[in-house]
């Protein structure tokens, strides 16, 4: 999907200096050839940077007999992650459970307080500054202190929340003020209740901004996650994959760590992917960011 | 003129509005609108036909003087008699033809199968029936505003307001909207007040020209356009449709000379 949005705009420089409204309509037959290699090329190239660097890489560990515990070599990594599928996978579900709370807690906790700071101006005025002070504060300097006080899989939650929230809350109250006016009075000529306003008209104007802080969310609750886990530093069954990056460094099993992380990066990779995907579906039959995908 | 002896559905009465900011859009307005009439408000931009609609709608308040609903319209809430139609489409764009037109019935918590019904009919006679599970977005700029209309009518209002619902179209679909307004005002047996800034828009379309002037908005003239109803081709092209364009450009041209302003 987001491969396709950049095409657009290269077609856009390539092809006519001022196309008329039959060149956008039609088919695009004259820019076809281009942009199939524009899109092939899109795919390839990383792909082609990814298995030079891999290669380049396992040459060097194994021209200059580097040990794994200083460098593990790609292939060394892979199996590493085979032989140890089952404990990581099972630290992989608990990261992501961890995340997909947090996200849970930061999509309707920055909702909720988006909607609340709409419909009460005093609400907003007494508590954005303190999400505010959430916000930039350091949450690696925070955890330690949660975890004093609440429950380790708590803490581990807030965390996720605290990093996730905000985007979410700035980027709904962005979006409930941007309802365009006109439709504004066409509510109140026909009287409406505040709720009904919220309902049929902030909200659904506020989606795609909702959507976008959703998307920043995903990816910031998953770091809220394991920097709460590496504050936690929990060992035994109920150990995430920062934990298992952690715990691998002190024993020097570096193939681990390095399998460990792999797995962190996939997990924000889909969880990216999964939430630019509702983004789309949600958006394509309206919103004009969901529509120069299809054009 | 049977009409002008009708008792009039609305009255502005020395209406004026004045902003925050000092401007003045509106002072001294007189204003009546009789039952079933089809009045344009003309004049340059900035003489205040659009706040004066606004007033009108109750989506803005006077500063001065009153706005009077005469007869036994008194009974009916406000929202309930009143269509408005925007210079733009102002449709939602996030559901369908549908949804859109529905949305004042649904405001008003009118049961579904009835809704339906209701909104059928409409999109029916703007002709979008075709189109009811269309997104705005797929639609072009002549049937949004057929959608934005059917939007105002499906409430069966006793008023509607139109603030320059067609200056962004090309001619041919304001020709083609023009006429089936006009088709749709004969059926409905409602009132109009369309705002706009062309001579030969609100010379085709109305029963009386009030031709407005700026700084501070008011009205400086009055122009019947006694041509018989139905309008259509024919009266586009009479001699007595040219006559009329060139009493109302006259006067706007007088109006526009009253402000002192080239």
């Amino acid at each position: 999907m987001s491969d396709l949005r950049p095409l657009s705009a290269h077609s856009r420089e390539s092809g006519n200096p001022v196309p008329t409204n039959e060149q956008k309509a039609g088919p695009p037959l004259a820019r076809g050839p281009a942009s199939n290699l524009d899109r092939t090329l899109r795919l390839a190239l990383p792909v082609v940077v990814l298995a030079l660097g891999l290669a380049i890489w396992e040459l060097v560990v194994r021209i200059e007999n580097i040990p794994p515990y200083v460098l593990p070599a790609p292939g060394a990594i892979l199996r590493t992650l085979v032989a140890d599928w089952a404990l990581l996978s099972q630290s992989l579900v608990v990261t992501l459970i961890t995340t997909f709370e947090g996200f849970a807690l930061a999509a309707v906790g920055g909702v909720g307080l988006a909607v609340l700071f709409n419909q009460s101006r005093v609400v907003e005025y007494s508590l954005y500054p303190y999400a505010v002070i959430l916000q930039v504060t350091p949450v690696v300097a925070i955890a330690p202190l949660l975890l004093i006080y609440l429950p380790q899989h708590a803490a581990v939650l807030v965390c996720a929340w605290i990093v996730a929230f905000f985007p979410v809350l700035a980027n709904t109250t962005l979006g409930l003020h941007s309802v365009d006016r006109n439709l504004a009075d066409l509510f109140s000529l026909y009287g409406v209740s505040r709720g009904q306003a919220l309902w049929r008209l902030k909200l659904p104007s506020a989606l795609p901004y909702i959507l976008g802080g959703l998307r920043i969310a995903g990816g910031l609750s998953l770091i809220g996650a394991v920097v709460a886990e590496i504050a936690a530093g929990s060992a035994g069954a109920g150990a995430g994959l920062a934990y298992r990056i952690v715990e691998s460094g002190y024993r020097l099993n570096i193939p681990r760590m390095f399998a460990a992380l792999l797995l962190l990066s996939l997990a924000g990779i889909v969880i990216f992917y999964v939430l630019t995907l509702i983004n789309y579906l949600a958006l394509r039959r309206w919103h004009e960011s969901a529509l120069a995908v299809q054009r | 003129m049977t009409l002008n002896t009708l008792a009039p559905l609305l009255a502005l009465r020395g209406v004026g509005k004045a902003f925050p900011n000092g401007v003045r859009a509106l002072a001294g307005l007189d204003l009546e609108v009789r039952p079933g009439e089809f009045v344009a408000l003309l004049g340059p931009s900035g003489c205040g036909k659009s706040t004066a609609l606004r007033i009108i709608a109750g989506l803005s308040e006077p500063t001065e003087g009153i706005v009077e609903w005469l007869g036994a319209a008194n009974a009916v809430r406000r929202e309930s008699r009143i269509g408005f139609v925007f210079q733009e489409p102002t449709l939602m764009p996030w559901t369908t033809v549908f949804n859109n037109v529905a949305l004042p019935l649904k405001l008003k918590r009118v049961a579904a199968a009835a809704a339906t019904k209701r909104v059928e009919a409409v999109l029916d006679r703007v002709g979008l029936s075709a189109f009811a599970r269309a997104y705005p977005r797929e639609l072009s700029g002549g049937m949004r505003m057929r959608v934005s209309i059917a939007r105002a009518l499906v409430t069966e209002p006793q008023l509607l307001l139109m603030d320059e619902p067609f200056a962004a179209l090309d001619e041919i679909t304001r020709f083609k909207l023009n006429d089936d307004l006009l088709r749709m005002w004969q059926s409905l047996r409602t009132t109009v007040v369309f705002v706009t800034h062309s001579v030969f828009e609100s010379v085709y379309l109305s029963r009386r020209v009030v031709v407005m002037a700026a700084r501070p908005g008011r009205v400086f003239a009055e122009l019947a356009v006694d041509a018989p109803y139905p309008r259509d081709q024919n009266f586009r092209t009479s001699a007595e449709y040219a006559a009329f364009c060139r009493r109302a450009s006259a006067t706007l041209r007088q109006a526009m000379s009253a402000e002192g302003v080239p």
